[in-house]
């Protein structure tokens, strides 16, 4: 017969064991398996110089296609943004469909399908800048998923592992960036990655092939030579929304202060 | 068509793949599991404080938590996009996210309610099934329900007075400690918004407090509005078989019963209100004062596009019109109805202005978005995450609670 007495017992001895397994699994942590075996390999940055970018968006047509986004659907993996700073002193922002076909309209979306239209006189300054993930060196995307589908990588990258993703969007409301959405196909988190696929193999990413000025490039902090390593440690560069603490490794050249 | 974009308008700049991911279904989360907290409180005052007055009330608020727990869970599967995987939370929790402590906390609450309910309806088990095996001709059925309440005895068939007395301190200990772990499986809901960093409003270390404060308000508000509900229902039948059977309570002991429940039970309310506004005021204050930089599209967000929702549904008519209508003295029942059925309102709509608020601007801080809850389902997206949807998961709390009651009354005199 159980006693009141060994019931509590077994089943605080149940609930203890059911806890073991648990805190072994978390013992796996992708992150540190990889970080322990490769310390000395590259560490992946981007530098965008907003001078060069023209708003052509070809980048944003080269990166649905080759990362298979759906092309009509209104989410990207990379985006352009235009700035109009008119002499009111007022900043007017927009990137229709991430800009994937430039800019074809000169009034600013506004949202509604509504355009607000500018007198070339009353405009102060013009300029594009260009948006992707800046695979942060803090993440909070990887701290907050729950189940460890985000994760990074020791070459600074971060993924997504679309098997494991349980598609709560923790991590959409964690990066500070917006730069996550779900994936319209696969229905899981999605996010730019720097075409890991093909910078491990020694390619460009298909927005910097696709770019015609140069506005885009990619490199290896850690390798002095690298002539993006370069211009980061010698030129004046800016990251975004550094307040957040979240170290990205996306840098700028050209950034002004009305940039979002 | 991209998930969100079918209940979200944009306007004026937004990155372009934000959309309100976080619907109504991560609106009920809060809201049930608030509920299932503040049940627990409630029934732990009985329990662990001996405050007399909630004896009536501590069993049903017990059960009732209870049958709110599995549902707790419920908009979080419905919300997730690969509901599938969600066993995964369980299996590979990756502990610096605060979700991931959800189902070690969740199963360990569970756990609590369970034994303490164990604890305080074992005599009832015991009893049931000796009455039931003792029937000279039993059926089919009674033989079944014999067989379950057996099972539900776990063996323990001791109903001396020793044993009971050793029961009653096993109840207070299990919800003394549980009094920690409800407010933990709450204030850790509060966490989950308060730790983004990425969001203006939701970023605040008081969020945790506040949750819990409003969540016994809605909870123990939940519970009162439940009570008199079933009360009213046992009037009505009491009327109809007091004929046949005179022993059971009279229309007129059940009344003043009611009366006296409600009365002592809404002045836990009202304390804890006063908790819950408090620190939302000091949160709201507090912003306004330091002004960081997101203060400009918050104040836009807060005092004109959400001001319906915050100032005259959440906090007029959600906090103060029941505030007056429970102090003022001669409290009847039907004020009381009223007064509960606007604490949860303004309960719920201090989720969604957490919730929905939270994502009505970019976070570009130069746009806003705006929910258009879908109410009629379209597809499979817009009845998860729809009026359906929510609805689905307000309902069946009150069914499960239905199914516990026939094995455990909750209004049966020990
Ligand atoms: S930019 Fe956003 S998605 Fe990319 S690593 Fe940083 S937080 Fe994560
Ligand atoms: S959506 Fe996927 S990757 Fe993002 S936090 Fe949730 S499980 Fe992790």
């Amino acid at each position: 017969m159980i006693t009141r007495r060994s019931f509590c017992k077994k089943s605080l001895l149940i609930a203890g064991g059911l806890a073991v397994p648990l805190a072994a699994l978390e013992l796996f942590d992708p992150r540190k398996l990889l970080a322990e075996k490769d310390e000395k390999g590259p560490r992946w940055v981007f530098l965008v110089d907003t001078r060069k970018c023209v708003g052509c968006g070809f980048c944003v047509k080269g990166c649905k296609v080759e990362n298979e986004v759906p092309y009509d659907a209104n989410v990207t993996r990379t985006w352009v943004e235009r700035y109009v700073v008119t002499k009111d002193g007022k900043t007017h922002i927009d990137s229709p469909k991430g800009a994937r076909d430039g800019f074809p309209e000169k009034g600013i979306d506004i949202g509604h399908g509504k355009l607000e239209e500018i007198r070339d006189d009353d405009i102060e300054k013009a300029f594009f800048v260009p948006k992707l993930c800046n695979q942060c060196d803090n993440p909070p995307c990887v701290q907050v998923c729950p189940v460890g589908a985000t994760y990074q990588t020791a070459d600074g990258v971060v993924l997504i592992d679309r098997k494991w993703c349980i598609g709560c969007g923790y991590c959409i409301m964690g990066c500070p960036y917006g730069v996550r959405f779900f994936h319209p196909v696969y229905h899981v988190a999605e996010k730019c990655n720097f075409c890991y696929h093909r910078i491990t193999k020694g390619m460009q990413t298909a927005c910097v092939d696709s770019c015609a000025f140069g506005a885009r490039r990619v490199g290896n902090l850690r390798d002095p030579e690298d002539p993006v390593t370069k211009v980061i440690m010698t030129e004046r560069v800016n990251v975004l929304k550094e307040e957040y603490g979240t170290k990205p490794q996306v840098f700028y050249l050209g950034l002004s202060k009305e940039v979002k | 068509m991209v998930h969100g974009e079918a209940w979200t308008i944009k306007e004026f700049f937004t990155y372009p793949n934000e959309y309100i991911y976080w619907t109504i279904q991560i609106v009920m989360y809060p809201f049930m599991t608030g509920l299932v907290a503040g049940a627990f409180v409630l029934s732990s005052l009985y329990h662990v404080f001996g405050v007399k007055q909630l004896k009536d009330i501590a069993r049903f608020s017990l059960v009732f938590s209870f049958a709110l727990l599995p549902v707790a869970m419920l908009p979080l599967l419905m919300h997730l996009q690969q509901p599938l995987r969600g066993i995964e939370v369980m299996m590979t929790p990756h502990f610096t996210s605060a979700i991931a402590a959800f189902g070690i906390v969740f199963s360990t609450y569970g756990m609590i309610v369970a034994s303490e309910l164990w604890f305080v309806y074992r005599k009832h088990f015991v009893e049931t099934a000796l009455e039931l095996r003792a029937l000279p001709q039993p059926g089919a059925a009674d033989r079944l329900r014999a067989l379950l309440f057996s099972v539900l005895t776990l063996g323990a068939w001791d109903i001396s007075h020793e044993a009971l007395e050793a029961d009653e301190r096993a109840v207070k200990k299990l919800a003394a400690a549980g009094i920690p772990v409800a407010c933990f499986l709450h204030g850790y809901a509060g966490f989950i918004f308060g730790s983004v960093k990425a969001n203006a409003l939701w970023m605040t270390p008081l969020m945790p407090v506040i949750f819990i404060c409003s969540a016994v308000v809605s909870g123990i508000a939940l519970c009162i509005l439940t009570y008199i509900l079933t009360m009213e229902i046992r009037k009505q039948l009491s009327l109809r078989r007091r004929l046949a059977h005179p022993e059971i309570p009279s229309m007129e002991e059940l009344k003043s019963a009611e009366a006296h429940v409600v009365a002592m039970t809404s002045r836990y309310l009202l304390m804890f209100m006063v908790a819950a506004i408090t620190l939302e005021l000091l949160d709201l204050i507090f912003r306004g004062y330091t002004a960081v930089k997101s203060w400009d599209i918050l104040r836009s967000v807060i005092y004109e596009r959400d001001f319906v929702n915050i100032f005259v549904i959440q906090y007029g008519l959600g906090n103060l019109v029941p505030f007056f209508l429970f102090l003022i003295p001669g409290l009847t029942i039907r004020r009381a109805t009223v007064g509960t059925v606007l604490v949860l309102l303004g309960v719920f709509m201090m989720r969604w202005n957490v919730v929905i608020g939270g994502q009505a601007f970019s976070s570009s801080f130069s746009g806003f978005m705006h929910y258009v809850l879908p109410i009629w389902p379209t597809s499979m997206e817009t009845l998860k995450e729809g009026l359906v949807g929510a609805l689905i998961v307000a309902i069946v709390p009150f069914c499960i609670f239905y199914v516990l009651n026939k094995v455990m009354p909750v209004f049966k005199k020990a």
